[in-house]
């Protein structure tokens, strides 16, 4: 009996000692927390990308994933230390806001359009993607978009008022909006057989392609801009300035720019390096 | 349409067999990552148990044995909190440890610690409503036993524990499954940073938004066979007890 | 402690009266035994008595206790003990820590009160798997412990075959040789006489007659005892 209680005794601490283990294991390390999007997370460009920052300087960077305008939200408040996003106005704006300190460009990579073989709306193989949406639209062929307010929904809302279509029109009938991520939405038109926008990064790591192909792609006006800003400490005392900035100031020197250029899936660079210096 | 329908289903079964297959794969590949995941997700969730447990069995006992105005509404909000979605309670969290947030100057936002402290607060109603129930009934037997031997309510609430132990245990393993379970809030308040704060739940969703449903799935089959292990633990030693003390 | 006074005394549930005025003296030294019908407020009565239920008006007095919790000197055995989920020892310990006593000491009292009882053997055990008569055993064992002045037993033997309740009554026998007041209910008149020095005759939530025991089968005063006595079931 008394060992009995001994035993339930020490279990219960070895469970607390579990909770307190749970807790900080990072106190030692140095690290930032960028806020970034899906797009750069799901290709596994940070994960060919950071191991070599970590390795140079000593920081680890803590990446949370989310929708450009999450990411921004989460500068906005004080969550992250860097902003690495793709939506240039909205950048601007996050910078003029005074949340952060300067916009730095780093890279592009572009979108492609994707949609079923059997092509109903017969845009495969343009080059024109405002063309490719004024046929989709004609044809009221389904097309899933991702309705998040991110980046590539944004860049997505500005082709159709370019090709003169209001989607919501479509809402419910042929255009459907997955308020979620770029790996769910490619979920949704791979189920559906439905045409997609998408950052050429996450479909070519992408698995579950059905019978998804890229119909449309080249055209200037899909080429998708990465900046990168660090949040500024002036609105956020806490902001880990100096090993921020020492972030920043890599990804845009010539050796982290080589490095985003080596980031290769298959025989395809996913994301070409722009940055002005 | 109809012709299609076996090819759709034959293409289920495949993806089927593959989720086992890399199931399989995952655990005799006996993968590094594979298993700091893992140990992550039972740490936060078994501390978060632990955590809950402490805070809602002495909760739920103290409800069962007092007797006080709003007692009632006490239960029909803790019963109703049973059900609170997981994504609420890391979006309160978030707000919560956010640095603009009252508790942002911890930072404990996307840590192991901010997971924690949401899957408390999802599980310790569940805990502590269904130990409340448990422990009432017990003490509807135990009520003047315990009085005549000169128990008072604090004494009562405590023997009442420990006497309905194994029921409890079953209760606790139930917040424990919750909790190893949910995604929505881990998700929000640990940001599924990779090495960092990345677990079982948000590596699935991770896995089935890069469409790789085959891998989303063997990770949920892991999953579901580590709960089922805790379970089956529980029961043997509930079993075993239950012969012993009756 | 003793006597006790129970004046006017009576007790409602949800309206429904149970016990209907009550008032009598109950002595030291003697036997009691509450008698009666089932459904006739003994165990009512004894709860009120224990302080278990508050009575609804009158009072119950211990007269003869100066100062202190009158709690403190009274136990009570009930029809169907509740064991703890704990060994037969820790049972009795349980009680003894309540009343302030320290683990070693209550652990030697209970051995102690486990042997009179015949439990020592047993003492290990899991309380929860030891017979029905075993169980009644330790649950006097558990009371007795406590060293009351009072010790109250509700129908003690209830639900026990004819040897565990030869046992039990073996035991109140040495309970009240050492110096503690019994009383008790039930229902069983060979037991009322072999156990009883005086009886409560309870029917209908009031008291009926207050004798010795020797008169109340004897020469019952009421027409309701003299039934009860000769096997008539006036009340069902």
């Amino acid at each position: 009996m008394a060992l009995k209680t001994n035993a339930i005794r020490g279990v219960l601490l070895g469970l607390a000692m579990l909770g307190m283990l749970a807790a900080p294991a990072s106190a030692q390390q140095k690290f930032i927390t960028v806020a970034s999007t899906t797009s750069t997370e799901q290709s596994g460009l940070f994960k060919h990308l950071l191991p070599v920052f970590e390795k140079k300087t000593g920081i680890q960077v803590r990446v949370v994933a989310l929708g450009t305008g999450q990411a921004l939200d989460m500068g906005r408040r004080g969550d992250a230390d860097v902003v690495f996003v793709h939506d240039k106005v909205a950048e601007e704006k996050f910078v003029a806001e005074g949340f952060g300190v300067q916009r730095f460009e780093v890279m592009y990579n572009d979108f492609v359009l994707v949609g079923p073989k059997a092509d109903p709306a017969k845009v495969a193989g343009g080059k024109d993607i405002v063309d490719a949406y004024k046929k989709i639209a004609a044809a009221g062929a389904p097309f899933v978009s991702r309705g998040d307010k991110s980046g590539t929904h944004a860049a997505e809302l500005r082709l159709w008022k370019a090709a003169g279509v209001d989607p919501s029109g479509g809402k419910g009938g042929w255009y459907r909006e997955t308020g979620s991520g770029m790996g769910p939405t490619l979920n949704t038109a791979s189920g559906m057989n439905a045409y997609a926008f998408t950052d050429r990064g996450t479909w070519l790591s992408f698995k579950n392609r059905g019978d998804l192909v890229i119909v449309v792609e080249g055209d200037q006006r899909l080429f998708n801009q990465y900046g990168v800003m660090l949040v500024n400490p002036a609105k956020h005392a806490h902001v880990k300035k100096d090993q921020g900035q020492a972030f920043i100031d890599w990804v845009i020197s010539p050796e982290g720019q080589k490095t985003i250029a080596g980031y290769k899936i298959g025989a395809d660079q996913l994301f070409f390096p722009n940055a002005k210096r | 349409m109809i012709g299609d329908l076996p090819i759709y289903a034959m293409h289920c079964m495949t993806s089927l067999w593959e989720a086992l297959a890399a199931a399989w794969g995952l655990i005799a590949g006996f993968d590094a990552t594979l298993a700091q995941i893992v140990g992550l997700s039972l740490q936060v969730s078994l501390s978060a148990v632990l955590i809950a447990a402490c805070i809602g069995l002495p909760l739920g006992a103290a409800i069962a044995v007092e007797r006080f105005p709003g007692r009632q509404t006490l239960i029909v909000l803790l019963n109703a909190l049973m059900g609170l979605p997981p994504v609420v309670v890391g979006l309160l969290v978030y707000l919560l440890l956010s640095r603009a947030g009252p508790l942002g100057s911890l930072g404990i936002l996307f840590t192991p610690a901010a997971m924690v402290i949401a899957q408390t607060v999802l599980i310790t109603p569940i805990i502590a409503a269904l130990s409340r129930q448990t422990i009432e009934d017990a003490w509807r037997e135990y009520d003047e036993q315990l009085r005549s031997l000169g128990a008072r309510r604090l004494n009562a609430a405590m023997t009442l524990i420990w006497d309905t132990r194994f029921s409890l245990l079953t209760i606790v393993l139930a917040g424990f499954g919750r909790a190893a379970a949910e995604v929505g809030a881990v998700m929000i308040v640990g940001g599924n940073i990779d090495g960092v704060t990345r677990v079982m739940t948000t590596t699935i969703a991770l896995e089935t938004s890069k469409g790789d449903l085959p891998l989303a799935l063997g990770l949920g089959i892991i999953l579901i066979g580590l709960v089922l292990l805790l379970n089956m633990a529980a029961a043997l030693i509930r079993e075993a007890a239950q012969r012993r003390y009756g | 402690m003793l006597p006790l006074l129970l004046e006017q005394l009576t007790f409602a549930a949800g309206g429904t009266p149970i016990i209907k005025g009550i008032s009598a003296r109950i002595e030291a030294g003697l036997r009691t035994v509450i008698l009666g019908p089932n459904g006739a407020g003994k165990s009512v009565l004894m709860r009120l008595c224990h302080g278990l239920l508050r009575p609804t008006s009158g009072r119950v007095v211990w007269s003869g206790l100066r100062s202190g919790d009158p709690r403190r000197h009274q136990a009570m055995v009930f029809q169907r003990p509740v064991m703890l989920r704990r060994s037969a020892l820790a049972n009795v310990v349980y009680g003894l820590k309540l009343a302030g006593k320290s683990q070693r000491e209550s652990e030697l009292r209970a051995m102690d009160v486990l042997e009179v009882v015949g439990l020592e053997e047993h003492a290990r055990r899991p309380a929860r798997v030891l017979s029905g008569g075993e169980q009644q055993r330790l649950a006097l064992a558990r009371a007795w412990a406590l060293g009351p002045d009072v010790l109250f037993l509700d129908e003690p033997t209830a639900n026990l075959d004819p040897a565990s309740t030869q046992d039990i009554e073996n035991i109140i026998q040495a309970i009240h040789a050492s110096g503690t007041k019994i009383i008790m209910t039930t229902h069983n008149l060979g037991q009322a006489r072999r156990l009883g020095d005086e009886i409560l005759f309870i029917g209908g939530g009031r008291l009926l007659e207050h004798a010795p025991v020797d008169r109340f089968f004897r020469e019952p005063a009421s027409s309701e005892a003299a039934a009860f006595i000769k096997g008539e079931l006036p009340w069902h």
